[in-house]
């Protein structure tokens, strides 16, 4: 029986963009510079196109949440394969964080008779690692986080988990929450017919209270700094001078 | 490649003609002196918002493609572009970028088309002439001038990258003068097929091409011989290929010698009126030069890219290299080339866009001033890199090999600065002519000449001619264009001075119409990056200032050069040279090499 996929499609600044901090500490400069679809999300949506194209997955749609330009990231979705995509309008400078999107994905899920929800295991600008966990929780579902493999058995989802030392295997039942790591799959390239073909598909744009939750900020952030500069290091002769320049900077 | 100087002569310049009164083409006007901005100010966006947003989706896919998949080095070694890389590009759409959607194509402007092409020329060169061959000039003539069915026909399968297109004009003893080629397509007597023979060398797809657009010798009733233009496929029987030929630069992409043996090709197959092969070829290589132009911005962006982070580095005399004058010059140099030349290449794919047809001054120095910019632009950046540019795994010395080759085919640069200077000249020849009829009969056109007469006047006393950019551009820039008026102007009157004395003798004065095409060429380009500051001025876009320090910068240096290359072109002094490099030459030519004798006499 095919089921309705829901994948997340999280916009990020670039992984080839050095991001900068602003001057005020307050967050990162996102102005002018380029952004893309988190990789971990294109992970995801490789995977539910895949279920789509095995006919194992109904209708695959494609969600983001955030300002306006989302949707830029929800059309690459289109064209890589979702079937339609929902941009959830969220203005740029309201703090989005794991549990206000996991409400927001949840409220989905009600909305469209979702059986399944694929993301990625984290985003890589804030690299939470929290979402897909805490849309199990609010829905009650089974979880498989830090998928590499995964494989539809039925009722059930047979996947295999990357856990520190080693791979788990483990059996889920549907509905269910995945997230996937880096080697569940290479993700195909959106090519430009698609993208052409893609703008006829449909691109839904909710409000908020359309959802009717509510996103009050848990935590606030203090402040954002640049990591600190590695100084350069100095090459010694022997063990002797080794010693000497500990003593030196008072290490020993 | 083929432009001869027969084309230049009024007869054969059909085009021309036409266009002579009131062009609105900036490069066109300069040439008497004249300043129309229509085409130039304010700069041109070709793109609505919805075309806009289409183009930033199709870009990062493209960039990531060949960021991540295409990998030049491999390319190279195996002198073809490898079957993965290949599969991908077809899966891609590239091979299909302009040809109308319902062919099969995506149907994209030339703008589009040039935002595509600038990454593949940012990436790989090789790549670039291999999808370049195919649908900038392979298959363009069927785009330009096909019927219906032939569209229908071939352009599915070429739009796909199922099938690989080749343009074939040059041969043996035919490359710059395209028009005496030999190739003939001799019609049968029933009227349903040409027989066609001859052979067409240094094709690009020679090898690999399904479909040819070839240019042969045709009878044509109540004429002499023309060039007529055929599509010919390998399948018709009696084509074949040289093996790949060994060059200096982009490997991957395959050249070779075709040759036709009494191939017989339908009478459907013609492409364009029987008799106007020549014209199909020149526009169809008029009509694809701005794509070269904005593929060598992408080139030149990423050797900057490189040598940035080289200097930015590379530590020599206890300082950080890019603190050095001499590094500094070259990287700024640079960076106003590119800046130029990427003004350029958009300006003219934004007027081609809008519909204008009278760009071919344009397209033809923009060509010229993208590959010898991006040869300086390149070679620069390697001298930064120092040693490590000499090195294969850098990719800088496989750049300048792959660049060299854009100077050369499609025209070579010194042709096209001679029809740069001629076509100019031609037109504003017509536009004395049309003044000298004038004073004749003065009441005929009594505007004409009243206007023109205290124009020149005005000139003569060094009053400058009353024509303005002010109002038109940013007023921090006012200056600078004062400057630019200045230099058209200059050229105007230097124009004027050379027609006086050499009257149509001036096609042979190769000196002189050199200078004046650099001439043309820096003024055009500082039209472009002028108008484009001022966008970016007004749009308060926050690189404005940086670009204004760019444009400044290069107007200067530009500005000194057309003093410098008209003063050439009239002086006693730069006649005297030019009549002795003609000398030596001829000396040369006698002797089979140099002359002078060695100084230790053996
Ligand atoms: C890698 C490669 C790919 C190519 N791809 C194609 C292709 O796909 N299709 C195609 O048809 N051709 C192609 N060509 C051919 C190319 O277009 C020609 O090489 C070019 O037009 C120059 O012709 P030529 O080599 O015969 O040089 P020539 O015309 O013999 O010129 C030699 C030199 O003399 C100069 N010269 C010639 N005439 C004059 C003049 N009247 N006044 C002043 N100087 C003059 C030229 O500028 C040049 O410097 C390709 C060539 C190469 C090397």
């Amino acid at each position: 029986m095919a089921f309705r996929v829901l994948v997340g499609v999280k916009r990020v600044i670039d992984y080839a963009v050095k991001v900068r901090v602003k001057p005020d500490k307050s967050g990162v400069v996102t102005d002018g510079v380029k952004h893309s679809m988190n990789p971990f999300c294109e992970i995801a949506l490789e995977e539910a196109v895949r279920l789509k194209e095995k006919s194992l997955a109904s209708e695959v749609i494609a969600v983001s949440c955030g300002p306006q330009q989302c949707q830029e990231v929800i059309r690459t979705a289109l064209a890589i394969g979702a079937d339609r995509g929902i941009h959830v309008e969220v203005p740029a400078n309201d703090e989005l964080g794991p549990l206000q999107v996991s409400k927001v994905f949840a409220a989905l899920v009600k909305k469209e008779d979702v059986g399944l929800v694929l993301l990625g295991k984290q985003a890589i600008d804030d690299d939470c690692n929290q979402t897909g966990q805490m849309i199990a929780g609010l829905l009650d579902w089974s979880q498989g986080t830090f998928v590499s493999e995964m494989t539809v058995e039925g009722e059930t989802l047979k996947v295999v988990r990357e856990v520190d030392g080693g791979l788990e295997t483990v059996r889920l039942k549907l509905p269910s929450v995945i997230t996937a790591d880096l080697r569940l799959n290479e993700p195909r390239y959106a090519t430009l017919p698609n993208i052409m073909k893609a703008k006829k598909k449909r691109l839904d744009v909710l409000k908020i209270k359309d959802l009717g939750v509510e996103l009050s900020p848990r935590f606030q952030v203090l402040s954002i700094d640049e990591p600190p500069q590695r100084e350069a290091g100095v090459t010694v002769e022997s063990t002797a001078d080794l010693v000497k320049k500990l003593k030196e900077i008072g290490k020993i | 490649m083929p432009i001869t100087t027969a084309h230049l002569k009024p007869e054969t310049s059909v085009e021309e003609k036409e266009s002579t009164e009131a062009s609105s083409s900036f490069a066109a006007n300069i040439f008497m002196g004249r300043l129309v901005t229509k085409q130039v100010l304010p700069y041109p966006q070709a793109l609505n918002e919805e075309q806009q947003q289409e183009l930033k989706e199709l870009v990062s896919p493209v960039s990531r493609f060949f960021k991540e998949i295409n990998n030049p080095a491999a390319n190279e070694a195996a002198e073809a572009v490898e079957e993965g890389t290949m599969a991908g590009l077809r899966e891609m759409g590239a091979f299909g970028l302009q040809v109308p959607m319902q062919y099969g194509g995506l149907g994209l402007r030339n703008t589009q088309y040039a935002r595509l092409v600038e990454e593949v020329g940012a990436a790989d060169l090789a790549v670039g002439i291999v999808l370049g061959a195919h649908q900038s000039i392979g298959y363009k003539a069927i785009l330009l001038y096909g019927t219906e069915e032939q569209k229908k026909q071939y352009l599915p399968r070429l739009a796909s990258g199922e099938q690989m297109a080749a343009f074939c004009l040059t041969e043996p003893a035919s490359g710059s003068d395209a028009a005496s080629i030999k190739t003939y397509a001799k019609p049968s007597p029933c009227g349903q097929y040409f027989t066609l023979s001859g052979n067409k060398l240094w094709i690009s797809n020679g090898g690999t091409a399904e479909v040819f657009t070839v240019f042969a010798k045709t009878p044509v009733p109540g004429d002499k011989e023309k060039i007529s233009a055929f599509i010919v496929e390998r399948g018709f029987g009696g084509v074949t290929s040289g093996p790949p030929e060994k060059k200096m630069g982009i490997k991957a992409s395959n050249t070779a010698e075709v040759s036709f043996d009494n191939v017989r090709v339908p009478a459907s197959n013609l492409l364009g009126e029987l008799g106007s092969g020549f014209k199909v070829a020149m526009n169809v290589l008029n009509n694809g030069r701005f794509g070269m132009a904005a593929a060598l911005s992408g080139t030149m962006k990423s050797a900057i890219a490189c040598a940035v982070e080289h200097a930015n580095n590379r530590v020599q005399f206890g300082r950080k290299i890019n603190e050095f004058g001499a590094i500094q010059e070259k990287l700024a140099r640079a960076t106003t080339m590119q800046y130029a030349t990427e003004s350029m290449a958009y300006l003219l794919s934004a007027n081609m866009d809008a519909g204008s047809t009278d760009y071919q001054i344009e397209a033809a120095i923009s060509k010229v001033f993208a590959s010898e910019a991006a040869w300086n632009v390149v070679d620069e950046s390697l001298q930064i890199l120092g040693g490590m540019g000499y090195m294969q795994e850098c990719g800088m010395e496989k750049m300048l090999r792959d660049l060299r080759i854009f100077r050369i085919f499609e025209g070579t640069n010194d042709i096209l600065r001679l029809f740069i200077a001629l076509t100019g000249m031609q037109r504003a020849g017509t536009h004395l002519q049309g003044l000298q009829k004038a004073i004749r009969s003065p009441f005929s056109q009594p505007s004409l000449l009243t206007s023109e007469l205290s124009r020149r006047a005005r000139r003569r006393m060094g009053l400058g001619t009353g024509q303005s950019l002010k109002g038109k551009i940013h007023p921090e820039l006012d200056e600078i264009g004062k400057e630019l008026v200045g230099c058209i102007t200059t050229l105007g009157s230097t124009i004027e001075a050379l027609l006086m004395k050499h009257g149509k003798r001036i096609i042979d004065q190769q000196f002189h119409l050199k200078c004046v095409a650099e001439a043309t060429m820096d003024i055009y380009a500082m039209i472009a990056v002028i108008s484009r500051t001022s966008r970016t001025l007004e749009l308060h876009l926050p690189s404005a200032q940086h670009e204004k320090l760019l444009c400044e910068t290069f107007c200067l240096e530009a500005s000194e050069r057309v003093v410098h290359n008209l003063q050439a072109a009239t002086s006693s002094r730069t006649g005297l040279v030019f009549r002795n490099m003609a000398l030596i030459t001829a000396a040369l030519s006698q002797h089979g090499g140099t002359v002078h004798s060695h100084p230790i006499s053996f």
